[in-house]
């Protein structure tokens, strides 16, 4: 018999379900509630492509050390989806628990002699308790909650509190849901024993705030100043834009007018489609305001062509890409990362494009900002590149924190009074050298500086133009504009291991939570890597010397063709051999113990050592 | 950032507007269109509109597709800043425009082409949202640019140059800005440059989506025996419901029309829309009545031109949106960014 795990404030728990069953609320108060008593969680949610009928799964890494990626295995299943029993039980670790409503006998073929079952009888509790079915659906969850509250050892009255902050604008349901609660702790208090697996009080979550990318990205928006959003519902990217909606609606109005008073500072239209989006964001860039878009792989795919002008006619302005499984509808409720390639060379001909890879809400809010930055300073499309589980998945997170000195950057607009004072303006003329040339706005002046924006070739004074040479020497300034980026991109970071060692990691966006978590655990085993993390392209040049200065060098990414690594190799012209793909595509979130073994595997470490690696 | 216009000296003989301007500070390009091209008249009759109205040239923003007619706002108002952006999908980039910076007029410029084919849904999606801006198709049937297929435009059963028959039937741009909810709807041929100009003149004064199909034919490849976009076919089959003329506010009216047979239509802004009828029962702000009017007119093989809708009551996008009356692009970091104070309250709402 496999002993059972025992473990404070560090396991993992899968709450399996059925979509549609009202879980997602009752999964969300255990996890605030293991916040609240100060131990730090990572949760992802695991969902189908439709509304209701099919699995979802809700993971839990509950981790006291910080961990917050996932990190593989199961020590806790709460298994209330007869659909996928058997592959939630096989998923435990050996030791781990599997909770269950044990109304109907489950024959014991079912079960894992090396587990420990709890069986509840949850339907048996509710129907007992309620009559109505829409209460029994309900608060079926919230009576498993409660099981689980005692079971682990979740402190009751900080439960009580959420589900008070819960309803607190529709009071009448408080009762109801604390009844449930008692309910399910009362029946596991009198008929179970507590697991081995247990909460205690903690400090280990601080100030620290607890929500998606999504949500940073459109908050981010509106401190980078954002006035246009033009958008098209597509899962992951939606609730970007929703948030973005919200967040004006309470920062952005004339406090005179008021809502709806006439007093909105942006406007956010849904687009009939991704190619209107653009196109909207193109026009209102080209006319100086700060414009995005957010949108997903199918959307990317379908704004190619206005993303060629936009590089060509040198047009800012910011497209969220909250990837998910490709290609084509994919997997579209699955986090990949795999428009990176068709991101970073959109449209047709010869283009390259800024892209910012933040690795989770932080940076979300941060690189949301900074793209306006950027659009203006290098008049071009700027891609941020989240992905479904940085996008939509709650992450524990330090505060978001802005400069109040910050002043935005608007790039080189000419003015009424520099054209007046005798500026010569040439639309594409690189007057100061970096690739970077001045524009009017429309409207500017009565009689200076206006000219026609086109996509078609033409000279430094927007002239069109097909020669050769004309041609040419605007597309080299193009690159020196792209050169230029570098030095105003996020720079990559890296963390050296502790001795010197001949082996690098490259990784980035939301590899980053496991990651640590792999280093960390190598690093315990006597095992040094060095570690860099790209954060935007074009490739600032520590990220090539430090390829240079191992002699293996892993990439770490969530797509099948290792599309980053073919990045690197096309653009810095690195030999692919020292590159080692390292790849998970299934659509779940990377795991920290997959990346150690890959490491581990990669660099000859004896299985032995690796084999024990993240508990 | 509005500048008082210096006027530019010219032959002294030139007629000034009363911003001081003369008719050549509309002007562009020389153009490189086909001489004849029914599209070069539109532009000319676009100056001649801006001119009499005394818009101040650069305040107004030109957006285009792609196509012959789109090449046409490097032929006016050179002033002005222009935007050709992709095929079919000028009506986004004109949105986006507008919501940038309410305070400029927009006039967008595309071809049956771009509009009907390719762009017919971001037509439709300006047209019901409202957009604030003027909206010309120039309108010959074909593709002009690559060189003559038939555009969706082009009626069922007319002949193309090379003597192929169409055997789709023809979108009518008009009746669909109808449906779509486009409050100023009309129609013209590029070869009446007195019905023409004046319908420019209003749609510019218009505020809310105002549309004009106006059929401009090609000389290189529609412009033969069997082409329902001919010059000689429009006018032979022209039937105008009125004939119109503009007043701006400031501008006294005068009463030097006969009572009875005309209709007058106050805008938003003050504008008088003077209508000469021509059918004494047609009414231009009867919605249902447009439309209904127009299947008949169509099935009798008749082109009907004139202002065919207007609702002088319009409201535009940005209403609906309740922006700040200021230019979304003007605003500065203060009324954009919020304090620090507010970022606190989020991270504390988080938590
Ligand atoms: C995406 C795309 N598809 C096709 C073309 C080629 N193209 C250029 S203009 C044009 C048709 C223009 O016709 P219309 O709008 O009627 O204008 P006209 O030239 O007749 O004035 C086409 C198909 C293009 N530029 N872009
Ligand atoms: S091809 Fe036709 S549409 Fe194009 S310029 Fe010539 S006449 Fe005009």
């Amino acid at each position: 018999m496999t002993r059972p795990i025992t473990a404070v404030n560090d396991f993992v728990v899968k709450f399996a379900n059925v979509n549609g069953s009202g879980s997602a609320s009752a999964n969300g108060l255990f996890v605030k509630a293991i916040l609240r008593m100060g131990v730090p969680v990572g949760a992802r949610n695991i969902f189908p492509s439709n509304i209701q009928g099919l699995p979802t799964w809700y993971e839990i890494r509950v981790s006291g050390h910080g961990w917050l990626g996932r990190r593989g295995g199961v020590d806790l299943m709460v298994a209330m989806n007869p659909q996928t029993w058997d592959r939630d039980v096989a998923e435990i670790e050996p030791g781990g628990y599997l909770f269950y409503d044990s109304t109907k006998p489950m024959p014991s073929s079912k079960f894992r002699d090396d587990i420990t079952v709890v069986g509840l009888p949850l339907t048996a509790l509710c129907n007992a308790a309620y009559a109505e079915p829409s209460k029994r659906k309900i608060l079926k969850n919230i009576i498993y909650l409660g099981a689980l509250t005692f079971l682990l050892g979740i402190e009751r009255a900080v439960v009580e509190a959420l589900l008070a902050e819960e309803y607190a604008a529709k009071p009448a349901l408080i009762p109801a849901n604390i009844e449930a609660l008692q309910i399910g702790f009362d029946h596991a208090r009198d008929h179970l024993k507590p697991l081995g697996l247990k909460l205690r009080r903690a400090d280990a979550v601080g100030d620290r705030i607890f929500v998606d990318g999504n949500t940073a990205a459109g908050l981010g928006a509106v401190y980078g100043g954002a006035t246009v959003c033009a958008w098209y519902p597509i899962t992951p990217s939606t609730s970007l834009a929703e948030a973005f909606t919200a967040y004006c609606r309470k920062l952005r109005h004339d406090p005179e007018t008021g809502p709806d008073g006439g007093g909105a500072r942006y406007a956010i239209v849904q687009a009939e489609d991704e190619i209107a989006s653009i196109g909207m964001v193109t026009g209102a860039g080209w006319n100086g305001a700060r414009a995005f878009t957010c949108t997903s792989g199918p959307g990317v795919s379908l704004m190619q062509e206005f993303i060629g002008l936009s590089y060509f006619a040198e047009i800012p302005g910011v497209i969220f890409d909250v990837q998910r499984g490709g290609p084509s509808t994919g997997m579209p409720t699955r986090t990949q990362q795999s428009d990176i390639l068709s991101a970073a060379y959109a449209s047709h001909g010869d283009t390259k494009h800024v892209l910012l890879l933040p690795e989770g809400p932080n940076e979300c809010f941060e690189f949301g900002a900074l793209a306006f930055d950027l659009a203006d300073r290098l008049q071009t499309m700027i891609f941020v590149m989240l992905d479904l589980d940085m996008g939509m998945n709650e992450w524990l997170i330090e505060p978001f924190r802005w400069d109040e000195d910050r002043v935005l950057d608007r790039g080189k607009i000419m003015t009424a009074e520099m054209l007046e004072a005798g500026a010569d303006f040439g639309r594409y003329k690189d007057v100061d050298g970096d690739g970077i040339p001045w524009r009017t706005l429309p409207a500017t002046h009565p009689s200076k500086g206006s000219y026609f924006t086109r996509g078609t070739s033409r000279d430094p004074y927007a002239r069109y133009s097909e020669e050769g040479a004309v041609y040419v020497d605007n597309m080299e300034r193009l690159l020196r504009k792209f050169e230029t980026a570098k030095s105003l991109v996020p720079p990559p970071i890296v963390r050296r291991a502790a001795r010197k060692t001949s082996y690098g990691v490259i990784y980035y966006g939301s590899t980053s939570p496991a990651m640590d978590e792999a280093l960390a655990g190598l690093e315990a085993d006597g095992v040094a890597v060095d570690a860099l993390r790209v954060r935007a392209f074009p490739f600032e040049g520590e990220i090539f010397e430090f390829i240079a200065a191992h002699d293996l060098v892993f990439v770490v990414e969530q797509n099948r063709d290792a599309q980053l690594r073919t990045l690197l190799i096309n653009e810095g012209g690195v030999d692919p051999a020292r590159l080692v793909k390292v790849l998970n595509y299934d659509g779940s979130p990377i795991t920290a113990r997959f990346i150690q073994a890959e490491l581990a595997k990669g660099m000859g470490v004896p299985k032995a050592r690796a084999g024990e690696m993240v508990r | 950032m509005t500048y008082i216009a210096k006027p530019q000296f010219h032959h002294p003989s030139l007629k000034h507007n009363a911003l001081g301007f003369t008719r050549r500070d509309y002007e562009g390009k020389v153009s490189t269109l086909c001489a004849g091209c029914g599209h070069d008249s539109i532009s000319a009759a676009i100056v001649q509109a801006c001119f009499e109205i005394d818009l101040e040239p650069h305040r107004l923003a030109k957006l285009s597709g792609i196509g012959c007619s789109s090449k046409t706002p490097d032929y006016f108002l050179g002033a002005s800043h222009g935007f050709n952006t992709v095929h079919g999908r000028m009506p986004s980039v004109l949105t986006g425009a507008n919501l940038a910076n309410r305070s400029l007029i927009y006039l967008g410029v595309s071809g049956d082409g771009d509009s009907a084919s390719i762009g017919l849904g971001q037509f439709a999606h300006a047209m019901r949202r409202g957009v604030n801006m003027t909206y010309i198709v120039e309108n010959n049937g074909v593709y002009g640019l690559t060189k003559g297929q038939f555009s969706a435009t082009a009626d069922k059963g007319s002949k193309s140059k090379k003597g192929v028959v169409n055997s789709d039937s023809g979108i009518d741009m008009v009746g669909l800005a109808l449906q779509l909810g486009a409050t100023f709807v009309a129609r013209s041929f590029s070869g009446d440059k007195d019905q023409l100009v004046p319908l420019i003149k209003a749609a510019l004064t218009h505020k809310g989506a105002a549309f004009i199909d106006v059929l401009s034919p090609c000389i290189a490849f529609n412009n033969h025996k069997g082409s329902t976009k001919s010059f000689d076919w429009v006018r032979e089959h022209n039937e105008a419901v009125n004939r119109l003329d503009v007043l701006m506010a400031r501008m006294a009216v005068t009463a030097s029309y006969e009572p009875g047979s005309l209709t007058e239509v106050t805008q938003h802004d003050g504008s008088v829309l003077l209508l000469r009828k021509v059918a004494e029962d047609y009414d231009p702000t009867d919605h249902a009545g447009a439309i209904s009017y127009l299947q008949h007119a169509h099935a009798a093989g008749e082109i009907v031109t004139g202002l065919l809708y207007v609702d002088p009551e319009a409201e535009e996008l940005h209403d609906a949106l309740g922006t700040v009356k200021q230019p979304l692009n003007a605003l500065p970091d203060e009324e954009l960014v919020p304090p620090v104070a507010a970022l606190d309250k989020i991270n504390a709402g988080l938590r």
